[in-house]
């Protein structure tokens, strides 16, 4: 009885936040399995430690639990990790001849900015996800990073530079 | 403010994580300084950028499907490992049918009978923690405020519950609610502690005189009874013995 109402409470709590959970996975992993593998990892992992929640902010627990099983699948396969073996490929849109009538300069458009958040380093990326698409206060995010709030405003200042900067430089690129 | 200070708050500027009067003084250096109004436009123009085009990875139902079959797994993994207490519980609670059955057959003179009363609301209260829990009634009062909890409670009871909120000493009062047990309306308080969430059932007690915390754990939940001025206290949780005894000595002081 009481290991049901455990299992309820932890369905209440975690299970609405699955979306976020998904979300940050794949942009930090780039990968579709390796993200949902992830995250069911990471419930199940939670559900092992809901003991630990102090009932505040489940999303942002529940996003710690991800974001530090992304981060050992990540340190794995380092190999495959970060920049370096950064897949083009998976960037399908063809950016070459914009055309503005067909829009396919705003399919170049939209690309390019996923690109660039792709081409981040994974601890800038997590906070522009965290920030832009999840809409968390950086007190939230914080406790989602395990970082102080000063390292979350500065990383944040940091990404959107990087991020502003890699835009200005494809359109550039394009235009040529 | 110099450029250099104001650049870097920007963008904590943009998401509203500044002070008011950070934020005065970041917006006031924007308008006299063309390339700090420059940076904060183009931030906004890369805000609004991402938020629009950064596509948002849902997550697919057959994920959430699967990810709901591992947990009931895992769930019920967990309670074949305590079956042996389930056999014990089980076999206790045949042997309290069997005590009861005794206790009718033979008259109420043999047994204390205000012992058996008490093991009897014991279940009752767990019942009760257990259905409040489930039903998803757990609250018909939401406050945290004692003052606002109290009163609600006047014209609904013949009696007056003490309502005491021991948030600081992390047991946070967040609530209050009509039960049935004992065969009367009671004072339902509800407490959380972690996530875990303590009921405390009060209603008169026919003793006159107070009595001392007394513990028990019936299926796994942990209830700890006194009475003073003229109430029963009944607490009930899922919460550790240990702490839900500190929460009894707390609100009975």
């Amino acid at each position: 009885m009481a290991d049901t109402i455990a299992f309820a409470r932890f369905e209440q709590a975690v299970m609405p936040h699955l979306h976020a959970a998904y979300n940050l996975a794949r942009w930090l992993l780039r990968d579709h399995h390796d993200a949902e593998d992830a995250v069911q990892d990471a419930y199940l992992r939670a559900f092992r430690f809901f003991d630990s929640f102090d009932g505040v902010d489940a999303r942002a627990w529940l996003l710690a639990i991800v974001r530090n099983r992304c981060r050992s699948v990540l340190g794995q396969s380092s190999r495959r990790a970060e920049v370096t073996e950064f897949d083009e490929k998976m960037h399908t849109a063809d950016d070459s001849a914009p055309d503005p009538e067909s829009g396919a300069l705003r399919n170049a458009e939209i690309v390019s900015l996923r690109t660039c958040i792709d081409y981040l380093p994974a601890e800038y990326r997590e906070v522009v996800v965290l920030r832009e698409l999840e809409q968390m206060s950086y007190k939230e995010i914080s406790v989602a990073v395990a970082v102080p709030v000063g390292t979350v405003m500065s990383r944040l200042a940091r990404a959107r530079i990087r991020l502003k900067d890699c835009i200005t430089a494809r359109v550039r690129g394009v235009a040529r | 403010m110099t450029c250099d200070a104001a650049r870097e708050l920007i963008s904590p500027l943009l998401d509203a994580e500044l002070d008011a009067a950070q934020a005065s003084e970041v917006e006031r250096h924007i308008q006299t300084c063309i390339a700090c109004a420059e940076l904060q436009f183009e931030y906004l123009q890369l805000r609004e950028r991402v938020r629009a085009d950064a596509p948002y990875y849902s997550a697919t139902e057959e994920l959430r499907a699967q990810i709901d079959r591992a947990l009931r797994q895992a769930a019920s993994a967990k309670e074949r490992r305590r079956a042996p207490w389930g056999w014990i519980a089980l076999a206790s609670a045949a042997g309290f049918a069997a005590a009861l059955v005794l206790a009718f057959l033979l008259g109420p003179k043999m047994f204390h009978s205000e012992q058996a009363g008490g093991d009897l609301i014991a279940q009752e209260v767990v019942s009760s923690h257990v259905r409040s829990l489930m039903a998803s009634h757990l609250i018909d009062v939401r406050s945290s405020d004692q003052h606002t909890v109290k009163p609600w409670f006047a014209g609904k009871l013949d009696f007056s519950p003490k309502v005491k909120d021991l948030g600081p000493q992390g047991y946070a009062l967040t609530g209050g609610r009509l039960d049935y047990l004992d065969g009367r309306p009671v004072a339902g308080l509800v407490f959380q502690r972690r996530q875990h969430v303590i009921n405390l059932f009060v209603w008169p007690s026919t003793a006159q005189s107070g009595s001392r915390l007394s513990t028990f754990a019936i299926t796994g939940f942990n209830i700890v009874h006194w009475s003073e001025a003229g109430l029963m206290y009944w607490a009930v949780s899922d919460l550790n013995a240990a702490e839900l005894r500190e929460f009894a000595q707390l609100y009975s002081e």
